[in-house]
């Protein structure tokens, strides 16, 4: 049962890119022609020997590819069950979000365009964005909401540094969905020569495809080598959920894998009316692009949200999870800020790893998790980023 | 209540305005702008002056407008507004003549109030017609039906860059006029596409229903060019900005309208 229905929403999403009734093109008709383009592109790029020899080329010897897998003892023996980190920390620039980056700018190359614009939330994927950039030589615009370029200023430094103009977006709520706003009105304005490089699984079809297919290297890499390591399957695949991006990544290679479970972990923020939950607090409307889950009010206002960490700090979700959480394939649960930091302090201390807020949230998951229904069991646990560009948000909010 | 059909009303609106020789006025207002207080007047002033009236319902992410639209939906929802205030305006005022009032909203705040009730109550409240700007020709099935069971028009939009094809395929739509957007871009831009008169041309060849042409029209001059090729005018961001400087928005497009020829 649960393998048909997989196969029926992880593969790639239909004509209108649908993901069962969730995804489409909801963009101004200025846009509507370019994202056409886009796919066919995609569909002529992905299964090409050429273009995949080149990313596959990019992802070796620029990225650092594969990954490590880390079997966390010490975490193992504290929380009481068999934990496994993919190493997603240890990529380029420090987070997944290079995967997708590098693979987006051969494709924007590839078609001919001669500049990009990006959108990015912690910051994470404006470097990534900014760097795969620098290495293709594309110039490149990155839209950041303000609130967003204040708690990340590192990372605002670094893109500049790899020659990206960085655009302080004050508009909104000055954080990631006031960015993407932006970045999307920019694409409009240059739908020929502009290639819009989204950050995340999110927007209107064919992103949430091209990005799941960018990033499932995570997930192929990790079940090969929680295979060759520990000689079997995780019992659950667990990872954080901004807009999807490292977890569907992870999640995609486990598909037909019945008995392992996927869970994401969303950002609960405060508590409720206070959190970035989407899917756990929200329900299903249009934004960028996309109809999925998201947070509104009554009248489908998209409603502020509230993270600790900057890249899980978005209403929406992208709309293969919305599928996935509707057939129940995967579950979503949600950890709030100070669970994750919790996690963070525990993570770096008991395994000299330092993790993202945002993959934080997957370990607090992961935590509660082997305290529950996964005690002593395989539990394989996306670690989506370092946390290095978290200093700064760690030492006001709890003094460390 | 109507006796006439509201496809009608539309297509009379731009009748009206080629018997007389001149395209028709189509300003577009935002429901609470500026101010909730102010609104029914504003919209009452305007729509003695105008053909149609495009409303737009202030949405939290309108990716399609520039700065000046956006800041002035941000005010409005921090008022309050929403599709039942905006439809209580509509009511108390459903016994005024006018012009024909036309919806622009983004989908989502359709979707929260249920797409076919949304349809319905705009229809009982007068709405003659409902552009969706997130939602393009392909993407509008669901919207069209129930438009089409209330008898409202569902108006399609199309861009410089809309290709011939799907050019045709949109040009094909039965009632209402056709949106044409007079830029690649957002509201608020300051120029017209280079190749304006072309476009306007291949869209004229696409379709039997009136065309509108908007999106950074602030001149007479525009106005005029426009009118060589298109049925109705649309101002948008010129006139929100001439309502927040305090002008009359009546002698504001009164100043646009080109004079009428026959
Ligand atoms: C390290 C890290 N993990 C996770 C995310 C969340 O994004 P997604 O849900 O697309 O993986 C971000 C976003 O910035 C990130 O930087």
């Amino acid at each position: 049962m649960i393998r048909a229905h997989t196969e029926l929403l992880l593969s790639p999403p239909d004509a209108n890119g649908r993901f069962g009734s969730f995804g489409g093109r909801f963009v101004p008709e200025v846009l509507f022609e370019a994202l056409l383009g886009l796919e066919e592109a995609v569909r002529i790029a992905l299964p090409d020997p050429g273009f995949r020899a080149s990313y596959a080329q990019e992802l070796t010897s620029f990225v650092g590819r594969p990954t490590a897998l880390t079997h966390a003892r010490q975490l193992s023996e504290a929380w009481g069950a068999e934990i496994w980190l993919k190493r997603e920390d240890l990529a380029h620039t420090g987070a997944h979000k290079i995967n997708n980056a590098v693979g987006q700018a051969l494709l924007a190359r590839r078609m001919g365009k001669t500049r990009v614009v990006a959108e990015t939330g912690a910051g994470q994927h404006g470097v990534a964005t900014a760097a795969a950039c620098a290495r293709i030589g594309l110039p490149c615009r990155v839209y950041m909401g303000a609130i967003d370029a204040a708690r990340q200023s590192v990372n605002v430094q670094r893109m500049e540094l790899f020659g990206a103009e960085v655009v302080c977006v004050h508009d909104g709520d000055a954080t990631l969905r006031a960015a993407i706003d932006e970045a999307l009105r920019a694409w409009a304005e240059e739908p020929s020569e502009t290639f819009y490089l989204i950050g995340s699984a999110v927007g209107p079809h064919p992103y949430p495809w091209l990005v799941r297919e960018l990033q499932s290297v995570i997930g192929h890499e990790a079940r090969a080598a929680l295979l060759a390591q520990a000689g079997a399957l995780p019992d659950v695949a667990v990872a954080c959920v901004g807009g999807g991006s490292n977890a569907i990544g992870l999640f995609h290679a486990f598909r037909d894998d019945a008995s392992v479970d996927l869970v994401g972990v969303e950002a609960g923020g405060r508590g409720p009316g206070r959190d970035a939950a989407s899917i756990g607090s929200g329900s299903p409307g249009v934004l960028h692009g996309a109809y999925s889950f998201l947070l509104q009010d009554n009248s489908g206002q998209v409603r502020e949200t509230h993270s600790v960490s900057a890249g899980l700090d978005y209403p929406g979700v992208g709309p293969e999870h919305a599928a996935l959480a509707a057939s129940g394939r995967a579950s979503y649960v949600s950890a709030t800020d100070e669970e994750a930091i919790a996690a963070l302090r525990e993570c770096a201390r008991l395994e000299g790893i330092l993790p993202a807020l945002e993959s934080s949230h997957a370990l607090a998951g992961a935590r509660r998790l082997a305290h529950g229904n996964f005690r002593g069991k395989r539990i394989l646990v996306n670690c989506s980023g370092r946390g290095d560009k978290d200093l700064d948000i760690l030492r006001t909010e709890c003094g460390a | 209540m109507k006796t006439r059909t509201r496809t009608d009303e539309l297509q009379r609106a731009f009748e009206r305005a080629r018997s007389e020789g001149r395209p028709a006025c189509m300003p577009f207002v935002l429901a609470g702008h500026p101010g909730k207080a102010r609104f029914p007047d504003v919209l009452g002033q305007v729509a003695a002056v105008a053909d149609v009236v495009e409303i737009g319902l202030p949405f939290s992410d309108p990716v399609a407008d520039g700065p000046a639209l956006a800041r002035a939906a941000r005010a409005a929802l921090a008022e309050g507004v929403s599709l039942n205030w905006l439809l209580e305006v509509l009511h108390a005022r459903a016994h005024e003549a006018g012009a024909a009032l036309v919806l622009m909203s983004y989908l989502n705040p359709l979707l929260a109030h249920g797409l076919d009730t949304a349809v319905r109550d705009l229809a009982e409240a007068g709405v003659a017609g409902l552009i969706v700007p997130d939602v393009p020709f392909e993407e509008s099935g669901e919207l069209a039906v129930c438009c089409a069971r209330q008898d409202l028009a569902l108006i399609p939009l199309v861009s410089p860059l809309t290709s011939a094809p799907r050019l045709a395929r949109i040009g094909a739509t039965e009632r209402g006029f056709l949106y044409a957007v007079s830029r690649t871009g957002i509201t608020g831009g300051q120029t017209l596409a280079t190749d304006l008169d072309d476009y306007l041309t291949r869209v004229r060849a696409a379709t039997k229903l009136p065309i509108a042409c908007g999106f950074g029209i602030r001149s007479r001059a525009q106005v005029e060019r426009i009118r060589l090729h298109a049925d109705g005018f649309v101002v948008g961001t010129a006139l929100i900005e001439a309502i927040e400087r305090g002008d009359d928005p009546a002698r504001f497009l009164s100043e646009l309208r080109p004079e009428t020829r026959s």
